[in-house]
């Protein structure tokens, strides 16, 4: 067993780092209070290749490996959550699906412009009325010929307003005995005419990241663009949340490790009573809990990148690292505003939106009560993973890098 | 101990550390000015009277403009027939490459940026800064001439005795220069951040100023590069009522808000001021790096987490566009200046 | 049109640098490319994009010096040489200068050599000066911009560069072959991209030891007699407040007036 990170993972991470540090640290402050996405985020991680980082070349990718992914994930929510959430839905929920179970065509038309970040892309599945239950899904397609109809409304979208193409799960058989089997991917060109988008403010973190709402109103959908079979959308959209989950399991542990130095930077240089805070047992304690969490954390989406590389299937690995990674970084944030005391509570420092962008994903991609029951289902041996007609490919370096 | 000092100038502009070089030299025995370049009586005069024994002068058309080929080979070829013990020039741009070139020629070593110099027995010892600054080396020199460049601010100047005078000894050139001056494009007021006694610095923050709504009709960048001018000349008035030079950040520079001969840090000038005002600075470490040396760190940010706090004496949280102005208004009253 | 790029290996700006024992210690403070030499890197990489050619990137170090000479192979560069040897156990810029000459010599039909203004260790900034000197080739330093003219693309016959010095800029020309130094105008380095990455990460890069490129150890010129560690000086922030910008400014200035450094 190895544990250590090859040169090529260490320069990845560097130069994310590099990228995150430079260009997003001298404004993330001003756009999060502003509300408003940096303007040139996406383009630039677009141009970087870190939007398609992990698909082969001959797809418009870098040719990495799922690991990448990770580490690339936790660089950027080391700096700011907004960075993170377009890995997860631009890459994750949508190109990453798409390579999973798109065909040759498919791929040709979309996965190359996505993962050369000239097209952004996201992920539709929640509405206003329905989060995990689907039976409660109103969005529709009807089939007219060589289209479907879509009708309806998603909600709580990540760069709803910001994207050129959207992976949607929608509705297609009304009278299944399971609602999960009348379900139907779709990959859908958000400027196609019927579809009105926008953003939602208000929120209590990601500030710089563009959450909204897609209608679509008798939108036509060509037939090649829906994804996979009819009636395979739930699983498609179960793949889907397995990868977007892992992006936020390795963002989130950015977040507990930028807790982690914030805190101990400021308990080496504040003082009080006469020394620096770091000399108290109850701030070590914090600080040993989050240099704690940000190890496990590490080490159970490793795992995943791990499990991913190999093409094996990793749902239940991949919830233990969401849950965990995300509970603990809102732990750890939490923990650093009280080492910061009043400072921390106030935006002069990043702590505070570290605590606010951590809140998120502990609800969104599966709550951690999702989580929990996913894995009380795996424990009961009451859940277990059949084979899908289309796996997520097995990393192979010769196959990715041409 | 016989010392050459090189009087490095710009056009007849005489880099004023070049005095101090001279001021050293004369602690050590006897010190000959050498100055290059074309019609350059004025300084010859100035150099006698910050009390050179001697003036070395190679006058020549050819050394009107400084290439390092043709100066380095005249100073080497002077070193060679008249073997003085040290060569110290002031620490430029110019010098370095001057400095360098000339020791390989003489075969032996160079010590950049001397903080502090001393004669024991027949060594120099000489003290420098080395890792930005974060460590001190004393190194030692076995070649010969030992050759040094000394960083501004850090001897004293010697006194200017304006009855002094003397005539120049011109010596041969040697115009071997392998490159051509075709011009200047830009030419900027010089800016001597090295030689300043105070220095107030802008950073990002300049241009953030609220309150001010720029001209009809500029675009985004034009909007921030007019805010960016608004705050600068804030800056600027603050340096002039202290009799400042105007120093800037990387970020200021890079943003376009003022030319990079402003700017302090590691990719800058580093400066040693006595006073060092911080406006808007956040205070990377490639900054700190610049300034840390200042006697007196003020810094002026509305981050109370900005680093730059860390290396200030005193501080202010808040908006620079209020309080710069203030404490220009401050500084006139209680200096006795007219507005 | 071959170009080199000269780099060196120092511990990070970031790292906390002491004396110990005589000796500098960063820590546990990584390792990294020069950050001037980065604009080196790119400067080189520029021009290669214009005329053409190659990049080799050039350094003397130790084994852990193939760092940074892979962090330059994954910036673009086409092949990287490491100049290491035991008996390189200290040694000054003249003859890091003599070294590099000959490596330069070695790897030969080089037009163009481009270096970091100085390095974050030593900081001198000399010794792409004392190289040009040793091989007999102009020196173009602190170019902010360098623009290959007079003839082919393919074999390029002389070069511009636009110098950023303390009075402005300067226009110089020269012919090549050409040693340049490069200040941060020549534009940001880029990041490693990951092709080059996955390149980098693989390359083997040649050791050359001293037989190789036929010297001996240079003896130093200067050397380092004693090392200290400048007394930190402890500086408390005091917060000047106040109830308005015209008292905080007072009080400010009183207290800058009375530590009588105007």
């Amino acid at each position: 067993m190895d544990f250590s990170l090859s040169p090529e993972h260490q320069m990845t991470q560097k130069m994310v780092r590099d990228f995150a540090q430079k260009e997003i640290g001298p404004v993330i402050k001003e756009y999060d209070r502003k509300q408003e996405p940096i303007p040139f985020a996406l383009k630039r991680m677009g141009e970087l290749g870190i939007l398609g980082l992990c698909f082969p070349v001959r797809y418009g990718g870098q040719g990495m490996d799922y690991l990448s992914l990770g580490l690339a994930c936790e660089e950027l929510e080391a700096m700011d959550t907004s960075l993170r959430v377009a890995m997860s839905v631009h890459t994750g929920l949508c190109s990453i699906n798409l390579f999973q179970w798109g065909t040759e065509e498919q791929k040709q038309k979309f996965l190359i412009p996505l993962a050369k970040g000239e097209k952004i892309g996201c992920g539709a599945f929640t509405e206003p009325g329905m989060g995990s239950d689907v039976a409660a899904m109103r969005t529709s397609a009807k089939r007219d010929g060589d289209f479907y109809i879509l009708n309806g409304e998603k909600m709580w979208i990540s760069l709803a307003s910001k994207a050129d193409l959207v992976m949607v799960t929608v509705k297609t058989n009304p009278s299944t005995r399971k609602p999960s089997d009348g379900l139907s991917t779709f990959i859908v060109d958000l400027n196609s005419p019927g579809v009105t988008r926008g953003d939602l403010h208000g929120k209590l973190g990601v500030r710089a990241g563009a959450t909204g709402w897609i209608n679509f109103q008798d939108v036509k959908v060509p037939v090649v663009n829906r994804i996979g079979e009819e009636g395979e959308g739930f699983k498609i959209t179960m793949s889907g949340f397995d990868h977007g989950r892992y992006t936020v399991a390795s963002g989130a542990t950015g977040i507990i490790r930028a807790s982690l130095e914030a805190s101990v930077k400021y308990a080496k240089t504040r003082q009080t009573f006469g020394k620096p805070i770091a000399e108290y047992q109850l701030i070590q304690e914090k600080i040993a809990r989050m240099s704690q969490d940000y190890e496990i954390a590490r080490l159970l989406y490793y795992q995943v990148g791990w499990l991913k590389n190999l093409g094996k299937r990793c749902t239940r690995e991949t919830s233990y690292s969401k849950k965990f990674a995300t509970e603990a970084s809102f732990g750890a944030a939490n923990e650093a505003i009280q080492i910061h005391g009043a400072y921390g509570y106030s935006d002069e420092y990043d702590v505070e939106r570290y605590l606010r962008n951590s809140k998120g994903a502990m609800i969104y991609e599966g709550s951690s009560e999702i989580q929990t029951l996913i894995q009380a289902g795996y424990a009961l041996g009451e859940r277990s993973d059949k084979p899908l007609r289309c796996e997520l490919p097995t990393y192979d370096e010769s196959y990715w890098q041409k | 101990m016989k010392t050459f000092v090189y009087i490095d100038h710009f056009k007849g502009e005489v880099q004023p550390a070049s005095w101090e070089a001279l001021g050293v030299a004369k602690s050590f025995g006897s010190a000959s000015a050498v100055i290059f370049g074309s019609g350059l009586d004025a300084l010859t005069k100035t150099a006698f009277e910050f009390g050179a024994d001697e003036v070395l002068l190679a006058d020549d058309s050819a050394l009107t403009d400084y290439r390092a080929e043709a100066f380095a080979s005249t100073l080497s070829a002077l070193a060679s027939s008249r073997t003085p013990d040290l060569i110290l020039f002031p620490t430029t741009a110019r010098t370095r490459e001057l400095a360098a070139m000339t020791a390989i020629d003489l075969n032996t070593g160079v010590l950049v940026d001397v903080t502090a110099l001393s004669l024991e027995g027949d060594k120099f010892i000489a003290t420098r800064p080395i890792y930005e600054g974060k460590l001190l080396e004393k190194t030692v020199c076995s070649g010969k001439p030992v050759i040094a460049t000394l960083r501004a601010r850090a001897f004293p100047r010697p006194a200017q005795d304006a009855s002094k005078s003397g005539g120049a000894t011109k010596v041969e050139t040697k115009i071997n220069s392998l490159t051509t001056v075709e011009g200047y494009t830009v030419a900027e007021a010089v800016v001597n951040l090295g030689d300043a006694g105070v220095i107030v610095s802008g950073g990002r923050g300049v241009s953030n100023n609220p309150s001010l709504t720029p001209p009809a009709g500029l675009d985004e960048k034009q909007a921030e590069l007019w805010r960016a001018q608004q705050g600068f000349k804030l800056v600027g008035e603050l340096a002039s009522v202290l009799g400042g030079a105007v120093g800037a950040s990387r970020a200021a520079v890079d943003g376009g808000y003022i030319p990079y001969s402003h700017q302090v840090g590691q990719t800058g000038k580093v400066v040693t001021p006595d006073l060092y005002i911080a406006c808007g600075i956040s205070g990377a470490i490639q900054h700190l790096v610049g300034m840390r040396n200042a006697k007196l760190v003020v810094a002026i940010n509305k981050d109370a987490d900005a680093p730059i706090f860390k290396q200030a004496r005193y501080g202010v949280v808040g908006d620079l566009f209020a309080i710069v102005p203030a404490l220009t208004e401050a500084f006139k009253k209680k200096l006795g200046k007219q507005a | 049109m071959k170009i080199i790029a000269c780099i060196k290996q120092v511990p990070d700006s970031e790292a906390k640098v002491k004396a110990e024992n005589g000796q500098v210690s960063w820590g546990d403070a990584p390792l990294v490319i020069n950050p001037f030499d980065e604009y080196a890197v790119e400067g080189a990489l520029q021009q290669k994009e214009a005329s053409g050619g190659t990049v080799t990137a050039l350094c003397i170090g130790p084994e852990s010096a193939k760092e940074a000479l892979k962090h330059a192979l994954a910036m673009g560069a086409d092949d990287a040489v490491l100049v290491s040897d035991p008996a390189l156990t200290s040694l000054d810029t003249v003859g890091a200068a003599r070294l590099l000459a000959a490596a330069i010599n070695k790897i030969g039909g080089a037009d163009m050599v481009v270096f970091g203004r100085q390095t974050l260790d030593d900081g001198s900034g000399i010794t792409a000066a004392q190289t040009a000197r040793v091989l007999g080739w102009p020196m173009l330093g602190l170019a902010g911009q360098i623009k290959v003219a007079d003839g082919s693309a393919s074999s390029p016959q002389g070069i511009q560069v636009e110098r950023v010095i303390e009075e402005g800029r300067q226009i110089v020309s020269a012919k090549l072959p050409a040693v340049i130094s490069v200040v941060q105008s020549i534009g940001e380095p880029r990041y490693p991209s990951f092709m080059g990455i996955r390149k980098a990460s693989k390359a083997v890069i040649p050791v050359w030891p001293l037989s190789d490129i036929g010297l001996s150890a240079p003896a130093p010129i200067t050397s380092r007699l004693e090392l200290v560690t400048p007394p930190s000086r402890n500086v408390t922030c005091e917060i000047i407040t106040g109830e308005s910008p015209a008292e905080i400014a007072d009080k400010l200035a009183d207290k800058i007036l009375a530590e009588k450094v105007l």
